[in-house]
Order: structure tokens, then sequence, then C-alpha cells
């Protein structure tokens, strides 16, 4: 039996939707398609447009051009409550002059739903938060975890198509919200609804969704599953935004064969070219480098020296920053066997040419993260 | 204590020296028992000994079908006053919550300025203006409603006590207002509330504790006006303190004038402390940013 | 909230109707107060400064003027000095009894007017203090008090005492911690509670008109027999006086603060 079957969610279309305050584009013609039933996160730093865009399916926020459909139905200019969209807020929004039982209640009442009815629905979505036996509470009674997952119940109670969570766990602490992120995928699961969810952490983004928008100045720079943006990143943005990363500047050659990149006086690498790019960068994922100390013999690799400025015992491993001739820091994890290193030590990274993935340079890549 | 405990005062305290804060607020105390105790004492006391021991003055005050008409009329005007206050503040101090910065202020000054002016010469301000020649009859009269009294009747009084009193409806309404969470307002939209019933069943509830605030100021200043009614009143419009004064100080009856006083005294300190549970509810704090 | 167009008119329109009833009686002395006849009948007739000059001659009116200024500066200074030390108290106390002493010291803001004034009028005349100046001081500082009171304990409420320990670890003793840290932060309250003082005493009318003889009247007692006794506009031009005053003083003191706090950033 397939759960999704009877709920299947709705599909969104936004079309070059833009939204402008004044000469300041916080949506900049963004196009995206969300299929019905998927977990779509909505990834990026703060003043990314990831919130507006949410506030603009939701109906909270007029689109100044382009269309909107959920469901296969234009719904601009289409007042919020006539939506039938569920919102999960960071700040929980729970009323607080009503009881957990009333606030989850309250979509219902307002649905015209009979009290019959109403009390069985709202045990169930009460249950399916496994906060059944709180309903005589009031919210100022409840932790901050225990008001979200009221805060869900109640976006849930009037079986909405869609979901829209903004940064629901932003207030909570590492280990609630974890568990929390397990929640919600259980009961994304369970309902079958598109979820459209909007975090800046990475890390949360990579656990829940199906596929993640990236978001940068108001636009998207990527759509992908976690590991297409992970290994495929089409931006040094997304690259450096997803996991972390070591950037390689400097001299850039190219040929037939592929790509040069000299920096202060070391050369390296990479079997591919950038077509058209004069100022492309190198980008490296932690566990594609190794650490060694220098002097050996490692024909056919790449090789860059630099000195360890940083020792991070991870448990599994350990994490070094080590500092490049040119100033610039590289990460590299290296498993619990190998050798271990210490401050100030000289030492040497290695990489294959054709694990550096090239990108075209982007400035603000840097600005935007910092 | 540790010297970071933030609760500590700053000097290092020594044993012996607790007393010290009831020192500070002793001369205040003393004055506070000198100036109100002692002759709120007083006036109970001839109240129930003037001319001689007994309840005789307050068997005279219940007993007397003119004493009960003005009690039951000064309640009257006082409901009165706090429902157009209400009415009135509602939405102006709404409307000071959801304007830009430099408009609230012109909203402010208004509140504020009828404080930059003597009470006495405001009050003169509505017999000028509420005088039967005055400008509000005129503009009466030319719409068609002739013969409109409103200088020494109750709606005089009900017009001229309201806007003395406003601000202090006003400014509890819009404290509790700006503490308001919008974005709740904007959750109820989200689960399916048009805009008027989001109001009715969140944003109003929220706000009562405001309106509580402010109707149980303005109705208990409202009880113990004496100005205003004394000026813009008439005979069938006088209030418990006018009688309280024409019995001490025309008719020389310190126990009769007593008497009224302890009643008006009892009232408003039974309605405060009515209304403290009601402002120390649960959701005074809640739904705030 | 949103609203619809209509509604957001309809507010609109409400709150200045609110705004002119608030703001209209304040005005109407202006116009009054160079009226040409002895009368207060709105609109008023012709143009004169009579009324004016009949302020600054008329013994009656000056002399109420000058005894105004004299007690509420009086009551100011006291009514500051003891609400301050008060505040400063009760914020040291344990809650309990701090609450309730609180609630005593603002019981003058809820007692009626008139019961007051005949408990004070009925305990002057014992002491012989009716119409002097002692009298009108003491009457008035307790009325004062509460809101020096309010004004100071609120910002102590927001004042980090962390700041006075920090002080004293720097070796400041407790009388240097008072002058250099705990003095400067909380200024902006007594202050508002010097001239809400001030005002009070200035303004008060209920206790006065009882405690006052023909020995020593104030303003407003001045004004309130003028308005019972005969339509005479120099209450207009009082009014007026005391509008312009304040408004000067009060836009003046928003001009300082307004410099100032530019000039700090």
């Amino acid at each position: 039996m397939n759960p999704r079957a009877e709920n299947r969610g709705a599909a969104i279309d936004l079309d070059t939707v833009s939204k402008a305050y004044g000469s300041f584009k916080a949506l900049d013609g963004v196009s995206l398609r969300i299929e019905p039933g998927e977990f779509m996160t909505l990834l990026g730093p703060s003043g990314s447009g990831k919130t507006t865009t949410l506030n603009v399916i939701a109906g909270f926020t007029d689109v100044t051009s382009g269309q909107l459909l959920v469901g296969g139905k234009s719904v601009v200019g289409v007042p919020a409550h006539k939506r039938n969209i569920g919102v999960v807020f960071q700040h929980y929004a729970l009323f607080p002059h009503m009881t957990v039982g009333r606030n989850v209640a309250y979509p219902l009442t307002l649905r015209g739903i009979a009290q019959e009815e109403r009390k069985k629905r709202v045990a169930k979505a009460l249950d399916m938060v496994k906060m059944g036996d709180f309903a005589h509470r009031y919210p100022s009674e409840l932790s901050g975890g225990q008001q979200q997952r009221v805060a869900l119940a109640r976006s849930i109670v009037f079986d909405p198509p869609l979901l829209l969570m903004d940064e629901p766990l932003g207030a909570l602490d590492k280990k609630l919200r974890e568990w929390l992120q397990l929640e919600i995928k259980r009961i994304h699961r369970e309902l079958g609804t598109t979820f459209v969810y909007v975090t800046h952490d990475q890390e949360e983004a990579l656990v829940l969704s199906d596929r993640i928008a990236v978001f940068n100045r108001g636009r998207i720079e990527q759509v992908g599953t976690g590991r297409q943006l992970y290994d495929q990143p089409a931006t040094l943005f997304v690259g450096r935004f997803i996991g972390d990363s070591t950037v390689l500047r400097g001299e850039v050659k190219s040929d037939g064969t592929g790509t040069a990149l000299t920096i202060a006086g070391e050369t390296v690498s990479a079997p591919r070219r950038l077509a058209g790019e004069a100022n492309a960068v190198m980008l490296l994922r932690p566990e594609k480098l190794v650490i060694r100390r220098p002097g050996r013999d490692a024909a056919g690799t790449n090789r860059l020296s630099g000195t360890i400025a940083e020792a991070i015992y991870l448990g599994s491993g350990s994490k070094y920053e080590v500092k490049l001739a040119d100033g610039s820091t590289a990460i590299v994890r290296s498993p619990l066997a190998g050798e271990s290193f210490s401050l100030g030590e000289k030492v040497e990274l290695c990489f294959d040419g054709a694990d550096a993935k090239l990108l075209p340079d982007d400035s603000t890549a840097d600005t935007t993260l910092t | 204590m540790s010297a970071l405990d933030p609760t500590t005062p700053s000097v290092p305290q020594r044993a012996g020296w607790a007393w010290r804060p009831y020192a500070l607020t002793l001369p205040a105390l003393l004055l506070l028992v000198a100036v109100i105790g002692y002759p709120l004492l007083t006036i109970v006391l001839r109240s129930l000994s003037e001319p001689q021991w007994g309840p005789q003055n307050y068997v005279w005050f219940f007993g007397a079908p003119v004493n009960l008409t003005v009690l039951q009329r000064t309640f009257t005007i006082s409901a009165w006053v706090t429902v157009v206050c209400v009415l009135c503040a509602y939405p102006y101090a709404y409307l000071m919550t959801a304007v830009g910065p430099r408009a609230r202020l012109v909203l402010v000054l208004c509140v504020l300025i009828p404080f930059w002016v003597s009470g006495v010469v405001r009050t003169l301000s509505w017999v000028i203006l509420l005088q039967d020649s005055g400008v509000i009859n005129s503009l009466l009269r030319s719409a068609g409603f002739d013969g409109v009294r409103l200088i020494r009747t109750q709606t005089g009084v009900v017009i001229g006590m309201a806007q003395v009193l406003l601000p202090f409806m006003i400014l509890p309404l819009y404290s509790v207002m700006k503490g308001i969470d919008l974005r709740l307002v904007q959750a109820a939209r989200s689960l399916g509330a048009r805009p008027s019933r989001a109001f009715f069943t969140v944003y109003l509830p929220l706000s009562l504790p405001g309106v509580y605030a402010g109707a149980i100021i303005v109705f208990i200043l409202a009880l113990g006006f004496y100005i205003t009614p004394a000026l813009l009143g008439g005979p069938r419009s006088t209030m418990l303190s006018t009688l309280v004064q024409t019995q001490v100080l025309s008719l020389l009856q310190w126990g009769r004038g007593g008497a009224m006083g302890v009643v008006l005294l009892v009232t408003t300190f039974v309605l405060l402390a009515l209304a403290a549970p009601v402002m120390r509810s649960r959701h005074r704090e809640a739904g705030r940013r | 909230m949103e609203m619809k167009p209509l509604t957001r008119v309809i507010l609109g329109l409400v709150c200045l109707l609110v705004a002119i009833w608030l703001v209209a009686p304040t005005l109407v002395v202006v116009p009054m107060s160079f009226n040409e006849n002895k009368s207060l009948a709105f609109p008023p007739q012709g143009f004169s400064w009579q009324w004016y000059q009949n302020f600054a001659t008329n013994p009656e009116w000056s002399t109420s003027f000058l005894n105004s200024l004299k007690v509420a500066s009086l009551v100011a200074v006291l009514a500051t000095v003891l609400g301050t030390l008060a505040a400063f108290g009760l914020d040291r106390m344990k809650a309990r009894p701090a609450n309730l002493l609180r609630m005593l010291m603002l019981t003058p803001m809820v007692v009626p007017g008139v019961v007051l004034a005949i408990g004070i009028y009925a305990v002057y005349l014992d002491a012989q203090l009716v119409g002097t100046l002692t009298g009108f001081v003491l009457a008035h500082t307790i009325l004062a008090l509460p809101f020096v009171l309010i004004a100071v304990s609120a910002n102590l409420e927001v004042f980090d005492r962390r700041l006075e320990t920090a002080a004293a670890s720097l070796g400041a003793g407790a009388l240097t911690t008072f002058r250099t840290v705990t003095l400067p932060l909380i200024l902006p309250g007594i202050l508002s509670g010097l001239l809400f003082a001030f005002a009070t005493s200035f303004d008060e009318i209920v206790v006065s008109l009882f405690i006052t003889n023909p020995y020593l009247k104030t303003l407003p007692v001045q004004i309130f027999s003028s308005i019972t006794r005969d339509a005479d506009p120099t209450v207009a031009a009082v009014g007026t006086i005391l509008l312009c005053a304040t408004t000067i003083l009060i836009g003046g003191g928003m001009l300082l603060l307004g410099r100032e706090r530019k000039g700090r950033l």
C-alpha cells in the first residue's frame, strides 16, 4: 500500500518570478518546478531570496512579475487564506491565548468542520507529532521543540496538498534539531504531501531533501539532489556553500589536453578545460586531497606544499587546515589510520587532477558566505 | 554570594546593612503617612463620629434616594466615558502601531498636546465649544438638528471627560498592541482565516489586556472626576465628587461628606482589587515578539 | 495586518476625528485670547491684546502665576529627591516588600481627588496650613511622588547592575560608583521625573481649591474662579501663553536631544 497514492500533493511551478522592493530585487527571475509529493529545500544564506520565495508561494508577498502555479492553477492575486497551504514558521506562531487543542482545531473551525470530526482529526494530527497528551496545555507551558511539533500538527490537520516550512528548527539546539529532522522526514513519508523547506543549514538540507534549490542574491544557482550539488556544483558559490571545499586560484593556462594552474610557483593540472573562461578556479573536496610529509616521490599527481594551520580531531578522523604558499587555506580530511601532523609542520597536499572541479571564478561567492 | 552574581548589589554587603533600602524609602513613606494616610484616616473617623459615634452617616447616605441617584449616575457616566474611550482609542492605538515613525510621531503628539495646557483651561475650551451658541451646536443646527443641548447635560460631561481621559486609554493600549506579534495574524491567514476572522480570533483577544488595563484606569479616574463635571455639568449631571464638596464646604457636614468620600474610596479600591487578577492574567506576556 | 482599501479609509477617517477631538479644545483658546469683547462666545470678534495686558498687569493674575511657579519648583525638587531615594530603595529590596511599598506609594494616583482634598483640608485646618506655601508644597509633593517613582524605577529596571560591580572591581568606592556610573545612566529618568513633578504641581487644581485662601492662590485656582465668576477672556490668554511656553520647551528639548544623538553617532 502506498500512502502517497491517496494524497499526491500539489505541484508548484514558479515561472520567472521577480519581487522588487524599490530598487532592491529580492527575487530576480526565479523559475523552479517542484514535483507532487517532493521534498524540496530552498537553501541559501540570509537575504538570498529563499524566504521571499516561500512567502510568495504562501501568499504573504505579492510578486512584481512572473507566474506562480500551485497544482496547475495560477494563484497570483489569490489571498493567503484561500490558498489552502500549510505553513510552519521558525517562530512557531502558536496562538498564546488558545490551548494546544484549540490551536490545532483552529483551521478546522474556520472550515466549518463539525465538532465530532474536528476532535478526531485534532487527535490524529497531535498523535502524528507525538503530542497527544498535551491538548489541554497552553503554548507557554511547552518547550520550543514541543511548540514546533504542535505548529506542525496545526499546519497538517486540514490536509493541505502543500506544506511550507520556514527554518522550523532554527531556534532549537542541535540534538533536538537532528531528532526533529528525522520526525519531519517520517511525516513527509506518511503524508505524501509536497514539502517546501527553507533553511540556511546545508547539512539539514542534505539530510531532509529529495532535491535542493540553492539561492544566492535573489536567483537560483542550481537545483539538484544533494549528491549532484556536492559532486557536480554548477557554480563556485554552490561548491563552497555545500560541504567543505578548497578553492585554488592562480595563473590559468589551458591547452588541448587540459588546464594548468600556477599558484606561487607550483603548478597543478586537471585533464579538463573550461570553455571561454580565462579566470577558472579549481574546487577540491577535503576527501580528495591526500596529506603527507614532503620529500617522498609521487609521480603523476599534483602536489602543493603548505603548513598546518589548524588540526581538529573529529573522532572518525582528523581535519586539517593547511596554509598554502599563496596564503589561501586548504581543508583536508584524513582517516584515523593515517599519519597525524602537528601545528606548523610542513606538509604536501596531493590530488588526482581528475578530482578537481573547474569552475568560473566568482568573487561574490566569498563575500556572501562570510 | 559570588562577586559576579548579577543580583549582588555593587557595594560589598556587610552584615546588618539590609535595612538600608528601607531607610531610603523612609522619607517618602513618612510624607505619605502624613499627607495621605492621616487625612484619609481623619475622614473615616469623622464619617463615623460626627455628630456622634455610629453609622448614622452611612445610613443617611444609603437611605436618601437623591444620593443613590447620584451614585448611580456617577457609575453610568464613568461607564459611558469608558465605552467612548475604548471605541475611540482602539483604532487610534492600532493606527499608531501600523504607520511609519514620522506619522507615529504626529499621532503621539496629538495624544500628548492636551497635557501641554492646564487641565482647567482645557475644560474652559469645552465650555466654549459646547455652549448653546458654540461651534458644535452651530454645526448641528446647520445639519438640521435644532435645539440640542450639550452644556450642563450628561452628554456634554461625557464628551469632555472622555477627551481628558482618552490618553490614559490610548497609551496602555498602544503598548500592548505594539507587542503583539503580527506574524500570528499571518499564521491565522495561512490556516484559512479571512482578514476579519483573523482579527477577531487572534488580534483582538491578544489586545484585550491593554483594553482591560486602560478601561480600569479610565473608569477609576472617571469615578473621582470633579472639575469637568463641575464646569460642564448642570444639576442633572452632578457626580459624587461634587456632592462631597457641597457637603463639606457649603453645608459643613463633615460626617456626611466624609461618608460619601469613604464610599467613593472603597469603591475605587474594590474595583482595583477586582481588576488586579485580570491584569496579571496568564497571557499578559504571551504573544509578544 | 492587511486591510481592504475601504477599511483603511474608514480607519484613517476615524483616527483623524479622534485626533481633532484631542487637539481642537487645546487650540480653541488661541483665537479666544484675542477677542475684542469681554465674552467667551465663539467665534471671537475683532482683535486685541488687552487680555494679555490684563494678565501682566492685574495683580490677581500675575501673583497667582508667580505662586504657581514657586510651588511647582519646590515640589519638583522635593518630589524628585524623595522619589529617587525611594526608587533606589525599592530597587534594592526583596521583591515582596518592594511590591507592597510600591503599591502604597502609588496610591495618590488612584485616590479620588475630592476625597484626598477634604482629608487634607481637615488636617490643614487643625495644623493651620491652609493657604500656606508649606501646605501647598507638601500636598503637591505627595501627588507628584508617584510620577517620579515610575520614571526613575523604569530607568533602574533597565540599568545593568553588573556595571556597578564592574566599577567596584576597578577600584571605585560606593560613592564614586554612584556618581560616575549609576547617576549618569539613570539621569534621563530623574530628569523626566522632575519635569512630571513640576507639571503635576503646576496643573493641580482639586486639592488646591480646598487648601487655598485669598492670601495664597495658585494659577489653576485663579483660572477656575475666573471661569465660574464671569466670562473673562484673560483665561484664554493664560491658556495660550502656557501652550506657547510648553511648545517651546518641548520643541527645544526635542531639538537638543536630536542634535545630541546625532553628535554621538
